[in-house]
């Protein structure tokens, strides 16, 4: 049974779809949901302790091998990622619970547990598969899912966020539908490990190069990367507070996981950072993000749009990371995926309950929240120490981590915009601990009990990041085991 | 040079007059127009790397030779339901975008949404 | 200079100035309408290309169904376009320099176009997809073996996208968002005499024409998407003559709800239960072990049927989801 685990971690969330759709019934829905994110987790539990032990996994679709069939490869470089999808997933179903209900009107809830399955198959499907248009496929499920999901939030904005979203998406879509295309023109596959394979010797090809500037631009829109951002704050947070944790927490994520499968396992280290400049464009880049992102964060007078902002930033250590293409870089980056992904669901899932009992997340609104609320004051507080980078949270293991690739390899600019960045997020945590504990209580009504589930799961969140504060061994192992598989295969 | 790759100039100049669109114009059924016109020029491009000269459509029949290739008819299969979907669920979301603000323009809706908030909706961002 | 170059290069011209066109037309009503000329061509260049199938689908939907939901959201919003301030032109430039810039760079390494040699001719799965997949299925159209069995796991992926706009729609239109008044008959086109019964005696042609399109496929173009939009467009044409109330009861949208994400769920569960026969995730062979390309045949046929029913029932669901949005405003 667990030869066929490839293909049921993929399959759980999916069928989960259609039966919500199926059952239209709230508490129905929400139990497939969370019993798909469940399953998942499960799954991906076995199949990392099965990588462990047993190396490589591939499964082939249909009985037929690949390059002819499509194939799954699961290997230490992507468990990492379908462990942490799924967990965040398990924690947003238990929190979305009381927030969905609060937030999207009754009739359509079994319908937006569909698309949160949609958006949980996308992303394994993305993570699991070991071909290139399947990946193509997958993203498209998970974006068009999500696209859909934003445009629930709860005010009309938050359909101009899902339109555009809609349109830099869709264009990022088909820029990798390019690059893969010229990838199969000079190849004649579609299987990663085959294109790898046969690349090899087209070094100097035009088409190739070509190739790669489409699918890393493609993906850089998915990612938000510096200057392709500008649909991520207004996504992130003019959707339902459920939908804002999941895609903050892994949308982004997958996408990086996607991109570096592309560029080190299928167009190879070498092609990708040694003969072209992506490395140093990526730096410069990396840079202007966190700069500008954390700088803009600071200025937001709401909340979700100063913790989007603030992911802008994270996302430009990720980058900058990327760049070094070393293997302590690539893990550093990894590393700050899993904690970054942590601390911001846990945030955002913070600023969910603030909107669910004081009605809005603006700053104004949340004056002196601390005095009423210590405990989702320290929640924010904890988790907010951990985008700063104060130790022992996971956000200064992992900071610390890429300071050191980063030394390694001299980039001194580079540090010295990390450290300036992480000096302006201690500016706007700042701000909310100040909004949130210094100034006097509006009076605005408070919601007289918060939900147990939703408290849960924030504090889940934070310590968990706590945790991989205080004993990074876990992500550690799995960061520097991913990107050893990755470099190996790249070389 | 030019004569053995005319069509992929040709797909390729498509491609551009859609991308174009998409990013230059505001409004927003132009918008998703031009996507599908950037879409339907990438299609070409896929289906024009299967045909071999002299080849017919690959369906097996006694007594033909030359197949193009079947794989990217496939692959553009799929690429053509997801354009699809894509034009749905955009079109829905302009038909909500127009019921809520009255407009189609990019501009004017932006334009509703701040000064909306200057008065009554006091949520957002500050920039 | 063959025919065929020039026939090309000529439908290449008619593609171009349409798109130049559709750049240029405010007017959405028009440019909708060049649209679904564009998609024409296109499909006329696709039958050159000797890709049939893909013709075919892009007829059925860049022309039908694409126009369809067009039209009926400029009759719902506004069909006339603002004109483009100048300042959107420059970084819309920039990024077409660039991209196009890229794809110039690309094409001077690409294949030469038609060649019998090129690196996606020469891979070993050519032969695979189209000679051996005769042993394997026995199934004359190679495109149908392809997409419903070598690469199963895409077209699983392409019934859930459509799967999953049909949601979406409903969620955003569907008559979950605002209570569906009764319709107010000014001018239904069921008064026209001709109309009326013209679409009354193609009804059941259009039906059965899906039919057939959807079990030809392992013959000729057709397969189960191409069915499932004719289907569609069935009832599309009888909504647009006898209004929305007419069609939804024959078609009561509770039933279509039931279907949508039962095409599906055949679609998934067909691959399941080739699991619990022994096999990998949609290996058909486990269908009958006996005659392995018998069990392939039976299991490209539950797909396409499985396709055409999720196609058909969301398309009209999102038909429906448009026009019941005109109705209630």
């Amino acid at each position: 049974m667990t030869v066929q685990l490839p293909f049921v971690q993929v399959l759980l969330p999916l069928l989960g779809a259609p039966l919500c759709a199926l059952l239209r019934s709230r508490v129905a829905a929400w139990l497939l949901f969370l019993l798909a994110a469940l399953g998942s987790l499960g799954c991906a539990v076995l199949l990392a302790q099965r990588v462990a032990t047993a190396g490589t996994q591939r499964y082939s679709v249909g009985g037929w091998t690949a390059p002819v069939g499509i194939e799954f490869v699961i290997d230490d470089f992507n468990t990492p990622v379908l462990l942490l999808v799924s967990l965040i997933a398990a924690v947003v179903a238990v929190f979305s619970h009381r927030s969905l209900a609060a937030e999207v009107a009754a009739k359509r809830v079994p319908l937006v547990y569909a698309c949160l399955c949609l958006v949980l198959a996308g992303m394994l499907g993305i993570a699991v598969t070991g071909d290139a248009f399947n990946a193509f496929v997958f993203l498209e499920i998970m974006s068009l899912a999500s696209y859909a999901l934003i445009a629930m939030g709860r005010r009309r904005r938050a359909l101009l966020a899902a339109f555009r979203y809609l349109v830099v998406g869709s264009v990022g879509a088909v820029f990798v539908l390019i690059g893969i295309g010229l990838a199969y023109a000079v190849t004649g596959t579609l299987n990663m490990a085959d294109l790898a394979q046969r690349l090899g010797g087209l070094h100097g090809n035009r088409a190739l190069y070509a190739a790669v500037v489409f699918v890393l631009v493609g993906l850089a829109v998915k990612m938000a990367v510096f200057p392709l951002h500008a649909w991520l704050p207004d996504a992130y947070a003019q959707a339902p507070s459920a939908v804002g944790v999941l895609l903050s927490a892994t949308a982004t994520k997958v996408a990086i996981y996607a991109l570096l499968r592309f560029a080190f396992t299928v167009f190879g280290a070498t092609l990708v950072f040694g003969v072209m400049p992506v490395g140093r464009i990526g730096a410069l880049l990396a840079v202007l993000a966190m700069l500008i992102g954390s700088a803009v964060a600071c200025f937001q007078t709401d909340l979700k749009y100063l913790l989007a902002w603030s992911s802008i930033a994270q996302i430009g250590y990720i980058v900058a990371g990327i760049s070094l293409a070393t293997t302590a870089g690539v893990s550093a980056a990894y590393l700050h995926v899993i904690n970054h992904a942590v601390t911001k669901a846990a945030l955002f899932a913070a600023a969910g309950l603030l909107v669910l009992r004081l009605g809005s997340a603006r700053l104004d609104d949340l004056a002196g929240f601390g005095r009423r609320m210590p405990w989702t004051f320290a929640a924010v507080v904890v988790a907010g120490l951990g985008l700063v980078g104060v130790p022992p949270t996971a956000g200064f293991v992992s900071k610390w981590a890429l300071a050191t690739a980063l030394l390694e390899r001299g980039q001194w600019p580079v540090l010295a915009a990390m450290l300036v960045s992480s000096l302006l997020a201690l500016v706007y945590v700042g701000r909310i601990v100040e909004v949130g504990w210094f100034r006097e209580p509006s009076l605005v009504t408070v919601m007289n009990r918060p939900p147990v589930s939703m408290v849960a799961a924030i504090w889940f969140l934070v310590l968990l990041s706590v945790y991989f504060g205080l004993d990074a061994t876990l992500p550690s192992s799995l960061a520097d085991a991913a990107a050893a598989a990755l470099l190996r295969n790249g070389g | 040079m030019i004569g053995s790759h005319y069509v992929y100039w040709l797909t390729f100049a498509l491609m551009m007059i859609g991308l174009y669109v998409v990013i230059s114009h505001g409004n927003l059924i132009k918008k998703l127009i031009g996507l599908s016109l950037f879409q339907v020029a990438v299609f070409l491009f896929y289906i024009s790397l299967g045909k071999v000269d002299g080849g017919t459509a690959p369906i097996i029949t006694e007594g033909t030779q030359t197949y193009s290739h079947p794989l990217p008819h496939v692959l553009i299969l799929t690429a053509i339901v997801v354009g699809v979907a894509t034009l749905a669920v955009g079109l829905a979301l302009v038909v909500r975008l127009f019921e809520s603000y009255g407009s189609l323009e990019e501009d004017e809706i932006l334009q509703r949404d701040i000064s909306d908030r200057d008065t009554t909706d006091r949520d957002g961002v500050a920039s | 200079m063959t025919a065929f170059v020039l026939v090309n290069i000529s439908l290449f011209a008619i593609l171009g100035a349409t798109a130049l066109a559709i750049t240029r037309m405010r007017a959405l009503y028009e440019a909708t309408m060049l649209t679904a000329l564009f998609s024409l061509v296109t499909g006329s260049l696709f039958v050159l290309l000797d890709a049939v199938d893909v013709a075919f689908t892009e007829a059925a939907v860049g022309v039908g169904i694409s126009t369809v939901l067009l039209l009926g959201v400029l009759s719902l919003t506004r069909s006339r376009e603002a004109v483009t301030p100048r300042r959107r032109r420059l970084p819309a430039a920039l990024v077409v320099l660039f991209t196009g810039g890229t794809l110039g760079y690309a094409a001077q390494d690409l294949p030469p176009f038609g060649s019998a040699t090129t690196p996606v001719r020469d891979h070993p799965v050519t032969e695979t997809y189209l000679y051996q997949s005769q042993q394997d299925m026995g199934i004359p159209n190679t495109v149908t073996s392809v997409l419903a069995s070598y690469r199963g796991l895409d077209t699983l992926g392409e019934l859930v996208v459509v799967f999953t706009a049909g949601v979406t729609v409903l969620l955003l239109l569907g008559p979950l968002t605002r209570r569906n008044r009764p319709v107010k008959r000014d001018l239904v086109l069921a008064d026209y005499r001709v109309l009326r019964v013209v679409s009354g005696v193609l009804m059941p042609f259009i039906l059965l024409f899906a039919l057939y399109v959807l079990f030809h496929g392992d013959y000729g173009a057709g397969g189960g998407f191409q069915a499932g939009v004719i289907f569609a467009s069935g009832f599309v044409l009888y909504g647009l003559v006898f209004g929305l109330d007419r069609v939804q009861q024959v078609l009561p949208q509770r039933v279509l709800w039931v279907l949508i994400p039962l095409g599906l769920l055949l679609f998934m569960g067909l691959g399941v239960a080739t699991v619990l026969l022994g096999g990998s995730f949609l290996d058909y062979d486990t269908l009958r072990p006996d005659d392995p390309a018998a069990g392939q045949r039976l299991g490209i046929l539950l797909v396409e049927t499985a396709i055409g029913l999720t196609v058909a029932t969301v398309m009209t669901s999102v038909f429906f989801s448009f026009t019941g949005r005109g109705a209630s405003r």
